[in-house]
């Protein structure tokens, strides 16, 4: 029985950058802790001897001719930006004071 | 004419008994009567519709050559970009973004002269399978309006359901485009994975997601399927070969000597008596035509829901870290970045986006990756090894698309695992990236409501499923004497 407690949830979504009500941290981790108890099947049957797949082609590395090609103009790539200035995204204050 | 195949439509512009801006006309003319009920659209985008219908019309009386589907009007699914078009992906996140460039799907409609009429409406980001988790509203069943109409692409599905558009695009991560199609009396194909590029698809789980044609019929699925498929340099995982020759299959539709394998797994309990009642006597169908009917056992099938809501949780809690309230997207709060961030982030996403960020989060965590995320890779793996056997014995694999008829609205909405179970028959597809078609079966004996029929094929095999598709099709409409969507109830301002 997976027991996810409101911690555990308050610190994931710290770590997935989302506030969130104590409501929804209640809520979260009753559900998470269902949703646990259903998909930790998984566990049966991934023997040591089963490789993993982490995609359906196999694919390794796909590479193009390092040559310019035409892109979004500053002006279109800043379209959908909540702030900008002087041809740049504005962003709040991403380090602290010293 | 709205009722006719997009095919149909088609001829009827060759001919010149049609313009494309008249039938665009009608189509938006419908969507202005019913879709107050059905709510297919988010998005309806009347003026750059018709400038794109005027323009086909140009060329062709310059006597200019036309693409197959030239002139005949789609509806696109909000997941999908389109240069200066509203974009939400059914998202609060996303509300008012227009996006600066168009997707490799919207760039080849163009190219086929394929009228784009708007956006259609989706679970929130494509987390979901009834169209209930958008944040503008549900979608409703054109069968029942109070009932859901599948999902993610419920609106894609009801759009055509409705008459509304004749075609539409879907994506299809663990069923999104098979299980609108089943509960809607609609066809959707789900291509092999990398055949349709997804460049400019806003991506949820990439080793997953794979977008596809919605239509009302087995053809005119498959020229849509040629219109976008192909391989696209701006998506590194796009395969690297000829698109299969899906409309000569569905053209051809011989089945005799075919060998269709019931997958043993996909039936029984949880399966609503009426579906597997029609999904065996379209197995009939296909006998009478020739087919061999052998039964085939995919025994890791069980655990293919598990490792599912493991790695699309876990990719969509990567991929949807690009929502940061810094480039494009909604900002709210004040602060530093993590704090805009965070409380961005909170009023953007919806609950069951805010559930699966949090479960991948989880999944992935150090202490925790290799009991949940590892190991279900390793299923993943199990489950493409079955498929591989299953092969060996039959040509194509079928299924009930979805367990049970459309439910209604609400019914399932606060029972995440009841939601997912869903997906039950779709979802191994997508684990192994093979390609798979649903059609309608019928319309099942309790609810008087459609069920779908789910044909699998190998990898890049995709004109096997149109194949069998085509030849189940032309029976049951001799059956039905038509279309099952002429026994859908009428919609519309009376």
């Amino acid at each position: 029985m997976s027991n996810i407690s409101r911690d555990d949830v308050a610190n994931l979504a710290k770590l997935a950058r989302i506030d969130l009500s104590e409501d929804e941290l209640a809520g979260l981790a009753k559900e998470l802790s269902v949703i646990l108890d259903a998909v930790a099947r998984v566990q049966e049957v991934a023997g040591e001897d089963v490789p993993p797949t982490s995609h359906p082609l196999p694919l390794v590395n796909v590479f193009r001719e390092d040559v310019v090609r035409p892109s979004l103009t500053p002006q279109e790539a800043l379209s959908g930006a909540p702030e900008q200035e002087e041809q740049r995204f504005k962003v709040p204050q991403i380090l602290g004071e010293e | 004419m709205i009722n006719k195949s997009a095919v149909e439509m088609a001829e009827a512009l060759n001919k010149g008994e049609i313009t494309s801006v008249e039938l665009t006309k009608a189509h938006l003319n419908q969507i202005s009567e019913v879709d107050g009920q059905v709510h297919a659209f988010l998005h309806v985008d009347t003026q750059g519709a018709l400038d794109q219908a005027s323009q086909v019309d140009a060329k062709r009386s310059a006597g200019e050559k036309l693409s197959a589907l030239a002139g005949v009007p789609l509806a696109l699914k909000d997941v999908l970009v389109q240069k200066g078009i509203p974009t939400t992906c059914g998202s609060k996140m996303l509300e008012g973004w227009r996006p600066p460039y168009d997707s490799t799907v919207v760039r080849k409609l163009k190219e086929n002269g394929i009228v784009i009429l708007g956006k259609t409406n989706m679970d929130e980001f494509a987390m979901g399978s009834s169209t209930e988790n958008s944040a503008y509203g549900p979608t409703k069943n054109p069968w029942d309006l109070t009932r859901i109409p599948g999902g993610s692409g419920g609106g894609s599905s009801a759009s055509l359901a409705s008459f509304q558009a004749p075609l539409a695009i879907g994506t299809d991560t663990g069923g999104s485009i098979r299980q609108p199609a089943a509960v809607t009396g609609t066809v959707g194909v789900k291509p092999t994975y990398g055949g349709v590029s997804r460049y400019g698809l806003v991506a949820f789980s990439s080793s997953l997601d794979q977008a596809g044609p919605c239509a009302r019929t087995v053809l005119d699925a498959a020229y849509l399927h040629e219109a976008i498929a192909g391989h696209d340099p701006l998506d590194s995982t796009s395969i690297n070969a000829s698109v299969p020759a899906v409309v000569a299959a569905a053209k051809n539709g011989n089945i005799k000597g075919m060998k269709i394998g019931v997958i043993k797994e996909l039936q029984g309990d949880g399966y609503q008596a009426g579906v597997l009642k029609l999904f065996n006597e379209s197995l009939d169908i296909l006998a009478s035509l020739g087919a061999e009917i052998v039964e085939v056992s995919c025994k890791y099938f069980d655990y293919a829901l598990a490792a599912y809501y493991l790695i699309a949780p876990s990719e969509c809690s990567s991929n949807l870290a690009r929502f940061d309230a810094m480039r494009y997207g909604i900002r709210s709060g004040q602060g530093s970045a993590e704090e805009v961030m965070n409380a961005t982030r909170q009023i953007g996403f919806g609950r069951e986006v805010k559930r699966r960020i949090i479960l991948g989060t989880y999944a992935l965590s150090s202490g925790y990756y290799d009991a949940y995320y590892g190991s279900a890779q390793k299923v993943r793996t199990l489950i493409s090894r079955d498929f591989e056997s299953a092969f060996k014995l039959a040509d194509v694999l079928v299924s009930p698309t979805a367990p049970t008829t459309a439910f209604k609205i609400g019914e399932k909405s606060n029972d995440p695992i009841a939601m997912y179970l869903n997906d039950i028959a779709t979802i191994p597809t997508n684990l192994a990236g093979i390609g798979g078609m649903s059609l309608p079966s019928g319309l099942a004996a309790e609810d008087g409501l459609p069920a779908g029929f789910q044909i699998m094929a190998p990898a890049m095999k995709d004109d096997l499923m149109y194949k069998v598709g085509a030849a189940l099709e032309a029976k049951l409409n001799t059956k039905w004497q038509g279309p099952i969507l002429n026994s859908a109830p009428k919609l519309g301002a009376k």
